[in-house]
């Protein structure tokens, strides 16, 4: 049986649509995608996002040492309270899991990983954290939940008290802070303002009950996927894989190359890879006739396929085809994407398509 | 989820209905059911008039935010007129399956006969309520 997170007997009682989700139990929706979209963009949505896995560290030292190597971002930017966005690779530069470190100071280090691919995760990282004596456990004990939109902080002032909402505001994106026994960070996968909250699971129907009180919407991983798309931002498994690096998923970015000598899981495969030429950039796709974009669909420049889509939506806000995609580097800002047998126009763009509300493309 | 399932109407399996007009032709769009399991419909993809099709032929594509689906003519006809509304507002379909939602009109020498009635099709439909999706729009969200 798909396993449930604490928040199980909500989503039903809400109606919504539960589809299987990495093997949980997820709500797709509550009655439509669109509108938990645009409550998103415009004012503020809850997302039970319980599936994600939570991992912890507990000694600081054996495990900077540890993620210094596992991972291709470098912990050594971090500071207590700082997040970092990362990729996992194996040694051929490809993508185990994209993740987030979290700095705890002196508690340790959090990280949050896919749930589907959280078998494979921790089979990797097990020897490896063994070797470096550092030790972790899994926190199944904890919920997480994400408040995005505009109005998130201000409707979660009713929920956490004024002064825990202020210290939020104080936070820059990518930090967090410890408060009343909840884990709150200034992160999300929407391209708006708000948090991620990991309560402990005994806590979180309560806490759930308590934020939709407040007049937040409830939204299901439907519009989660519409909104990161929108947002640009890469989906494991459709925008990069083991098969796949950073480098050809837009994620370059994400590489800490300095200092040199750092030693990490795939650092030579990359450096071949970048000596070579990396041979394919990771763009965004806008349809420029009615349609929809969908994963796996050829991109062609001419009468030559250049590429594929790795993940494609309607776009809700721009009210439109948006996609990511990988093609051959050096092209052109125009392209065709087929679509059942028709080469419809496309044009090439730099993703976010959508930031804080705002449409990008023209 | 019970969905609304006219009893005037003929269906088929893959959830088109069909309306028999006064002239000798037919109206088809996709039963609230269907509409239901897709969820929002952003895009339709309309026949052209004059194309001559098969049962069973797909002849028009639906597509929600997360998948795209064919609809296939339940008769051998020649679509007459196409819903041209739905290119602006794929959401008729949504809002009114049964009405402004429809999507083409075939003229057919075909009998309905062969088609189900909605008492036949209430029974698939329920059927895959319990089966939890059924064919339609199983939407994935992470490959």
């Amino acid at each position: 049986m798909a396993k449930r997170t604490p928040l199980y007997a909500r989503h039903a009682a809400l109606g919504a649509k539960l589809v299987d989700f990495g093997g949980w139990d997820m709500p797709l929706h509550y009655g439509s995608q669109l509108d938990e979209h645009h409550q998103v963009r415009r004012a503020s949505g809850l997302f039970d996002v319980s599936h994600m896995t939570i991992v912890d560290f507990a000694e600081p030292a054996p495990t900077r040492a540890l993620l210094r190597y596992l991972l291709a971002n470098d912990v050594a930017r971090l500071y207590p309270g700082k997040a970092l966005y990362t990729c996992m690779l194996n040694q051929a530069g490809g993508v185990i899991d994209d993740l987030i470190v979290y700095d705890r100071g002196e508690i340790g280090y959090r990280l949050v990983l896919n749930a589907a691919t959280r078998d494979k995760d921790l089979a990797w990282i097990t020897p490896i954290a063994e070797r470096f004596g550092a030790a972790w456990r899994e926190r199944d004990d904890l919920a997480m939940l994400a408040v995005q939109g505009p109005e998130a902080l201000a409707k979660l002032e009713a929920v956490l008290g004024v002064d825990t909402v202020a210290a939020i505001r104080a936070l820059k994106p990518f930090h967090a802070l410890e408060a009343n026994g909840l884990f709150i960070a200034r992160t999300g996968y929407t391209g708006e303002d708000g948090v991620e909250i990991m309560p402990p699971a005994a806590q979180t129907a309560d806490l759930w009950d308590r934020i939709l009180a407040a007049g937040v919407a409830p939204c299901g991983l439907g519009a989660r996927d519409t909104l990161r798309l929108e947002a640009g931002m890469n989906l494991y498994g459709s925008d990069m894989d083991e098969t796949t690096t950073p480098l050809v998923s837009g994620l370059g970015w994400t590489v800490a190359w300095e200092p040199k000598d750092r030693d990490f899981i795939g650092r030579a495969a990359l450096e071949r890879q970048r000596a070579a030429g990396v041979p394919q950039t990771f763009v965004g796709l806008v349809l420029e006739e009615r349609g929809v974009l969908r994963g796996h669909q050829h991109v062609y420049a001419g009468d030559r396929e250049i590429g594929q889509i790795t993940s494609g939506t309607f776009s809700p806000t721009l009210n439109r085809a948006i996609a990511l995609a990988r093609v051959e580097a050096g092209g052109g800002d125009r392209c065709q994407v087929d679509i059942r047998g028709k080469r419809l126009p496309a044009r090439v763009v730099k993703p976010p398509f959508v930031r804080h509300g705002r449409a990008l493309i023209a | 989820m019970s969905s609304i399932i006219p009893a005037e109407l003929r269906y088929t399996e893959s959830h088109e209905w069909v309306r028999a007009n006064d002239d000798g032709t037919v109206t088809v769009g996709i039963t609230d059911h269907a509409q239901h399991l897709l969820g929002d419909l952003v895009f339709v993809e309309i026949p052209e008039v004059g194309r001559t099709v098969t049962a069973a032929e797909s002849c028009a594509v639906v597509e929600s935010v997360k998948a795209a689906s064919d609809v296939y003519s339940p008769l051998d006809g020649a679509i007459v007129e196409v819903n041209e509304a739905l290119a602006d507002k794929p959401e008729l379909i949504n809002e009114d399956p049964y009405g402004e939602g429809w999507i083409f009109r075939l003229k057919t020498t075909a009998a309905l006969e062969g088609l189900l009635d909605a008492k036949a099709y209430e029974a698939i439909a329920i059927a895959e309520d319990e089966d939890d999706e059924g064919s339609l729009a199983n939407p994935k969200l992470a490959d």
